[in-house]
């Protein structure tokens, strides 16, 4: 690969974003700026092919996209007040010597997680104008067609247009309410690459990828609102033990049986640092609770290590401000650890008779391990049984058989 | 942008509100000037429907919704956006009790 091919890949990763939001933003049309930010990196291939890498691939981009938009606009004869609007935009691109451009791409985001679209259409959205993934990429990732995913997008870009919903970061009074939505997006973009239950390994990787990279781009546009660095050290100090999470055969590895001295030690150092620097501002919130507790697994150099007492008093301050029964479940394992099988099976018992985790497979696997470690063998095989029942795939039913012929043998 | 506010709610609640009044939202939105017209519905049984299927005039009654929430009131409001009419939605008293269905209207 050539030097103009791979300055254009990583212009397509860095500036994607970044062109398409200052296009949407002066041409106020979604499918004519994406369509002219494609024909711009079209455009690019051959001409830095043929005239070498411009300095400023991000403004050469803009530049291009904009004569594209320009030219059209034209040809369709609208008013001459937007042509001009959109002839304004850029004063000198190519000399280099303009001012600091503003990010357009924290409006987009916000506008691509409008509480008016729905989650799925968020997500779809944000990837395809965000993060520059194609529909059949966005597809494999969540095992849905691509014409599924097309529609998705297409409505939604319909919903903005028709429903007047702002092109904008909301006001100060609207930020608390909306951020969560924003953050909320970008955690499930993180966790739809990294529990790797299902699809494409590859893209889901890249899901991951994406993830921080909008969570990074977020927390240098918003470093004043803790739960963002929270959630961008949440998703580091995740991403940091991938590697060790399945073996070589893609089975699942626990986290107490994982090789520590793989956990990316420069991911855990910068997650660990965004995290202090986010609890600084004394203003605690999910995300920062969730990347503690990240932290204490990441710290500890062997698995007995664990600061476990550290850990179920983080789930126990989650629970009291997000009551979630997956997160009492989590807590349940962490007093299991800190004080013994009897105390967390006590949390778990009682989440069994709420009913209210029915169905889900690591509340009877969750209870099997404490019975087993009292010694109670029969009632742990019946559990683990129960878990196997439900469990969704492969890899996590490997892993319970393998629990229940260890309690035969 | 002007959006309609569809005022839902199952038949017991907007009984026992009808005679409620605004608590002040229309004051408010004839201050801002948003309020282009409106009006509370009385129940569905009173209502007639009709459709006119090859050149037959069927007439039925009430509607036949499936859900147990009516529409029993409107409002038609001109804003500047979608974020403005969720505001002003969610300060619509009915909006406690009921919901309200906040639908873009075609733009000429």
């Amino acid at each position: 690969m050539n030097t103009a091919d791979e300055a254009l890949g990583a212009a397509f990763r860095e500036e994607w974003g970044q062109v398409l939001a200052t296009l949407i933003r002066v041409t106020g049309d979604w499918e004519l700026a994406e369509e002219c930010v494609q024909e711009a990196f079209t455009k690019a291939l051959e001409r830095w092919r043929a005239e070498g890498v411009p300095r400023r691939p991000g403004a050469w981009l803009t530049t291009a996209a904009r004569n594209t938009a320009i030219d059209r606009l034209r040809r369709a004869a609208v008013g001459a007040e937007k042509l001009r609007e959109v002839a304004a935009m850029w004063h000198e691109p190519e000399s280099g010597e303009h001012a600091e451009i503003p990010d357009e791409r924290l409006k987009l985001m916000f506008t691509c997680c409008h509480p008016a679209l729905t989650m799925e259409a968020r997500v779809a959205l944000t990837l395809r104008t965000l993060a520059g993934l194609r529909p059949a990429e966005i597809a494999r990732a969540f095992l849905v067609g691509e014409a599924t995913i097309n529609k998705r997008i297409t409505r939604a870009k319909q919903k903005i247009k028709h429903a007047g919903i702002p092109y904008r970061v909301p006001p100060a009074h609207l930020l608390p309410e909306r951020t969560p939505a924003v953050l909320a997006v970008l955690y499930l973009l993180f966790t739809e690459g990294y529990a790797a239950t299902a699809g494409d390994a590859l893209v889901r990787r890249e899901l991951c990828a994406e993830a921080i990279r909008l969570a990074r781009v977020l927390a240098r546009l918003m470093p004043e609102e803790p739960e963002v660095s929270g959630l961008l050290a949440l998703m580091l100090l995740h991403d940091a033990r991938r590697a060790t999470r399945v073996d070589a055969d893609g089975a699942l590895v626990l986290l107490a049986d994982q090789d520590r001295t793989r956990w990316d030690a420069a991911e855990i150092e910068e997650g660990t640092a965004l995290l202090d620097a986010a609890l600084r501002r004394r203003s605690p919130g999910s995300y920062q609770i969730q990347a503690a507790i990240a932290a204490c697994h990441a710290q500890a150099a062997r698995p007995e290590d664990t600061d476990w007492a550290q850990i179920a008093a983080l789930y126990g301050t989650l629970t009291r401000l997000h009551p979630a029964p997956v997160v009492e479940l989590n807590r349940a394992v962490a007093v299991g650890m800190a004080e013994g099988p009897a105390a967390g099976l006590a949390i778990a018992d009682a989440l069994a008779a709420s009913g209210t985790l029915s169905g889900y497979h690591l509340l009877p696997a969750t209870r099997a391990d404490f019975l087993r470690r009292l010694g109670r063998t029969e009632e742990a095989a019946q559990a683990y049984r129960a878990a196997l029942g439900l469990a969704g795939t492969e890899a996590e039913r490997g892993y319970l058989r393998g629990r229940l012929t260890e309690l035969g043998g | 942008m002007q959006y309609l506010l569809l005022v839902c709610a199952d038949a017991e609640a907007g009984a026992a509100h009808a005679q409620d009044g605004c608590e002040g939202w229309s004051e408010e939105m004839i201050e801002r000037g948003v309020l282009r017209g409106g009006g509370g519905l009385r129940p569905p049984n009173e209502a007639r429907t009709v459709r006119v299927r090859e050149e037959q005039i069927l007439y039925t009654d009430g509607p036949f919704a499936e859900t147990r929430e009516q529409v029993g009131g409107f409002t038609l409001i001109e804003c500047a956006d979608m974020d403005t009419a969720l505001e002003i939605a969610a300060k619509h008293p009915a909006a406690r009790y009921g919901c309200i269905e906040v639908r873009p209207m075609f733009t000429p």
